[in-house]
């Protein structure tokens, strides 16, 4: 298979605008015609479906939660970037694409990224004008704040609540086309399966999470803006019903998975406290302009902090990156505090995390300063961990936040069966090895307010309609194996709950292919993982019925899909002999312990087609091209 | 610490439910109250009890998912803090924890904890938004707003639609929920243009829905896990009235 990127000819600003220009229009009167299924109300589906309905197509929407405003987009703190240079201090769309190639350690596409930093002004209008509230400064003018170790002044923000603010935007411009008539939502609807004739996308397979019945759903195109697989993991930042199925299903009916090892872990989240722990709290990375993170300089020093003199303390960032300090990006600080705790010099009960201690900053600024700049976060972190930041260190530890791998799509964001497009967290395309901070949210609206409105237009006026209704045998087909699948969950009746399973799977993930892997780590989870599959089809105790609500049958089916894409990602973190960005292979490493790319060999976008459970995937590479950045080494010492 | 749940069960919509005891043993205190919940729900399953079915997505108090009335309260004990965001440490050994579900005339019950919130999806859908589409808007600097009038617009579209404010209302009133999204889009001059339009046609809608009306009890504020004021329904009674005096107008 080659993969055809579909980038535009001509220089990097232009290609945007002459795509645009280049794609076939429907006309007006045909719009009503053609039907699109998306699947996902978060920023990305949401901001799709809606604009979409506004154009005049046919648009129905999907979401497992109980609204679409609940989407885990809801989540995101800090804020969402825009090349608007409102500050005056230097930004414009071309450093916003170039920091955010950079920040993804040259391993993303160039024309998607400046299509990305392009509509990222556009978006910023949008949500205004849909009266999002975000912050402002006096003279009424919109506040911007510089995010993540950026130079400039560019992320939009709404209190502590961007994601939430921008979000609810969405589902209000949702909300409009619901009450028109002109979305069919359903909520409380999960899909299962993608169903595909003679290699055209026909619909999808759900289940109506209330009373379990199975049914099918044909269009002429099917958008899925299903999010991130971080819960790969178990334990992530991610809400807990976050999963790859829809993403799983599309590649085992032949779309491409592209980069899936590219997983981001965030270096500042409360630690792991039990056994029992259901999720992991992201505390802003904002807090790291103000904290000194380090540990005790001896191995097992038991001691409170307090107890320790500063000359036995180790600030191990400030002592490696001498100019970033503790703003050392997030890959970087994140692997530098499992180091640390590896050896055996982590603090808390469970010796794994590392403090980060505002005593200086305190006696500095003052605690009015302090609370003033994050009262709300130290409010949420007593509220968590029972201990007030203000006079013991905070207690940190990274863990699994975002993935920028994802289904491979093209510059139109199609995926590698026609008529299935990917939008936002769900897809590969923008981040390449790593995400900057606040592009996520940017990525997901860019999608589905900015670019899919053109591409799926263009799809639309080129192959017609799909034909091709429910009663096909295809769709038949599918809904009888998603009912087998969900008969064979109850009637295992096992020993081990679904939760057990997912554990597991995710303490294998997280040891073996999580901030740190090597070659022997990955082996040996590729070694471990079909056994916990193999036990779970074997021995998982799941109770009640298929035709009502049964949340243990609906994390099934999730963790189902997890236990076999697990595979593909130590397959991809295996097979790619370099470290970049958030992927970091042991064995490449600089002297001084840094990240060491391998631009000759792996300067390609790792594309894996399905080959049958538990076996190898088959790779495809989409060679990447540099015509405008020079390829450079990220130093932040 | 030990501690004795009784917790409502219900089978589904038409079932009648009925309240169940169950022991939650050797429970941390560093827990959050819907961990607790799950280490419930795993000695159930190994005794062959289907779980406890329970709302609850992020766990950070943002979602507005989890709905559980915790020994009364909506949302339990603590002011300002969702049921996912408490934590067990507010409990002692030997405690009895009550759990039910959100209860209002509009919000049906699925099963066991869970409720039917869609009536409050559907009051967004009648009026909810400013009528903008995609494209062709003015730049986000173009209408400066006073960071006073940025500010209420924040503090009412804090809220996370959770129902809290209808839980705990003796009317099953959902004033509060409305008057949220009206006083932030009517602080707003993005908002304004269609104020009046919108303050009707989202009030007719709760009314349809089967809320009950404001009598001034005040306990929605008290429960909403976000500190929603109730200055908000004064200000979008005002804007009732003035829709009414000058209806015409949007
Ligand atoms: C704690 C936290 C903080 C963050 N902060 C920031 C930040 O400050 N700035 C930033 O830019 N990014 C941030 N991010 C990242 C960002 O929030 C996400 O990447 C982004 O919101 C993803 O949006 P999305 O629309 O792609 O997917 P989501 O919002 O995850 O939506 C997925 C949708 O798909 C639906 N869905 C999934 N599977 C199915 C299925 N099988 N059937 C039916 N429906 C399905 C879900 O119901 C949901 O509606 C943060 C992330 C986290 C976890
Ligand atoms: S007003 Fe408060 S209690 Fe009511 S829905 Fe909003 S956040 Fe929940
Ligand atoms: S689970 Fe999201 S607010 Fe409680």
């Amino acid at each position: 298979m080659k993969l055809d990127s579909k980038v535009p000819s001509g220089p990097l600003p232009d290609k945007w605008t002459k795509h645009k220009f280049e794609s076939k229009l429907v006309n007006p009167a045909n719009k009503r015609k053609y039907s699109a299924i998306v699947v996902g109300s978060g920023l990305a589906g949401a901001s799709a479906a809606a604009t979409l309905a506004e154009l005049g197509y046919v648009v129905s929407c999907f979401c497992f939660q109980d609204s679409p405003r609940r989407a885990h987009s809801i989540a995101a703190q800090g804020g969402i970037n825009g090349a608007k240079n409102y500050q005056n201090d230097g930004d414009s769309v071309y450093r916003l694409f170039y920091d955010t190639i950079k920040g993804g350690d040259f391993r993303g596409r160039e024309a998607n990224t400046y299509r990305l930093a392009e509509v990222s002004v556009n978006i910023i209008d949008q949500c205004v004008a849909q009266g999002v509230p975000f912050a402002r400064d006096y003279g009424g003018l919109l506040d911007n704040r510089s995010f993540g170790g950026a130079q400039v002044s560019r992320t939009f923000y709404a209190r502590g609540q961007t994601g939430q603010q921008l979000l609810l935007g969405a589902y209000s411009a949702l909300s409009r086309q619901i009450g028109l008539g002109t979305v069919e939502m359903h909520t409380r609807t999960e899909m299962l399966d993608l169903v595909v004739v003679d290699g055209r996308t026909r619909g999808i397979v759900v289940r109506d999470l209330i009373t379990g019945k199975i049914s099918s759903h044909a269009a002429d195109a099917v958008l899925l803006a299903t999010g991130g697989y971080g819960n790969v993991f178990y334990l992530s930042t991610n809400a807990k019903a976050c999963n790859v199925t829809a993403a799983y299903r599309a590649y085992k009916k032949g779309a491409l998975f592209a980069n899936p090892c590219y997983t981001q872990i965030h270096p500042t989240c409360i630690p792991v406290a039990g056994d029992y722990q259901s999720k992991l709290t992201l505390m802003s990375e904002s807090l790291r302009n103000d904290g000194r993170i380090w540990v005790p300089k001896k191995v097992g020093d038991n001691r409170a902090a307090a107890d320790i003199p500063e000359a036995e303390r180790d600030y191990y960032l400030e002592r490696k990156y001498p100019s970033f300090g503790n703003l050392a990006p997030r890959d970087i600080s994140s692997r530098s505090a499992k180091e640390v705790c590896d050896e055996g010099r982590g603090v808390g009960e469970t010796k794994v995390g590392v403090y980060l201690d505002f005593a200086d900053a305190i006696n500095r600024l003052g605690k009015n300063v302090i609370t003033e700049r994050y009262g709300n976060l130290f409010d949420m972190y007593e509220r968590i961990t029972g201990e007030d930041p203000y006079t013991v260190p905070m207690r940190i530890y990274p863990a699994s936040h975002y993935t920028m791998g994802g289904l491979w799509v093209d510059y139109n964001l199609e995926s590698t069966i026609p008529g299935l497009f990917v939008l936002g967290e769900a897809n590969f395309s923008d981040h390449g090895a790593n995400r900057l901070g606040a592009s996520a949210l940017m990525q997901g609206l860019a999608d589905g307010y900015f670019v899919i409105p053109y591409t799926l237009g263009d799809f639309y006026a080129r192959s017609k309609q799909s034909g091709i209704t429910t009663d096909h045998e295809a769709f038949k087909k599918a809904e009888q194996e998603a009912i087998d699948r969900q008969e064979k969950f109850l009637s295992i009746n096992g020993k081990r709950s679904v939760d057990s399973f997912h554990r597991e799977l995710g303490k294998v993930m997280w040891d073996y292919c999580g901030m740190g892997r090597n070659e022997a780590g990955l082996k040996k989870a590729l070694e471990m993982i079909p056994p916990i599959r193999e036990e779970f089809w074997q021995n998982v105790k799941v109770l009640g019925n298929g035709d009502e609500l049964n949340q243990s049958l609906e994390k099934a089916g999730r963790v189902a899909d997890f236990l076999e894409f697990a595979e593909i990602m130590c397959h991809d973190a295996l097979d790619r002999e370099e470290s970049c960005g958030a992927h970091f292979r042991e064995e490449y490493q600089t002297e001084e312990g840094e990240a060491k790319r391998n631009d000759k060999k792996y300067t390609y976008v790792a594309a894996w087609e399905y080959n049958g459970v538990g076996v190898k995937p088959n790779l495809h590479k989409e060679e990447l091209e540099f015509e405008n950045v020079e390829l450079a080494t990220r130093s932040y010492k | 610490m030990n501690l004795t749940l009784y917790v409502w069960r219900q089978k589904n919509a038409d079932d009648k439910g009925r309240m169940e005891t169950y022991a939650a043993k050797n429970i941390s205190t560093h827990m959050s109250f819907l961990e607790m919940l799950d280490v419930v729900n795993e000695d159930l399953i190994e005794q062959g009890i289907e779980p406890i079915a329970f709302d609850h997505d992020c766990r950070e108090g943002i979602c507005g998912m989890c709905s559980l009335v915790v020994n009364g309260r909506p949302h339990g004990p603590e002011k300002a803090t969702t049921i996912c965001q408490l934590h067990m440490r507010h409990f002692k050994e030997g405690d009895k924890i009550y759990i039910e579900p959100w209860r209002a005339k509009a919000f049906a019950v699925v099963k066991d904890l869970v409720v039917d919130r869609s009536a409050l999806d559907r009051i967004m859908a009648a009026g909810g938004f400013v009528s903008v589409n995609t494209g062709g808007v003015p730049d986000g600097n173009s209408i400066p707003i006073s960071k006073v009038d940025a500010d209420t617009a924040m503090d009412a579209a804090a809220c996370i639609g959770c129902g809290a404010c209808v839980a705990s209302c003796k009317n099953a009133s959902a004033m509060l929920f409305v008057a949220a999204k009206v006083s932030q889009f009517a602080s707003l001059p993005q908002g304004k243009v269609e104020a009046s339009r919108r303050v009707r046609a989202m009030i007719d809608q709760m009314d349809v829905e089967g809320f009950g009306n404001c009598t001034n009890f005040q306990e929605c504020e008290a429960a909403c896990p976000k500190e929603i004021s109730i200055k908000f329904i004064a200000k979008m009674n005002r804007e009732y009235l003035k829709s009414s005096v000058a209806p015409s107008k949007g």
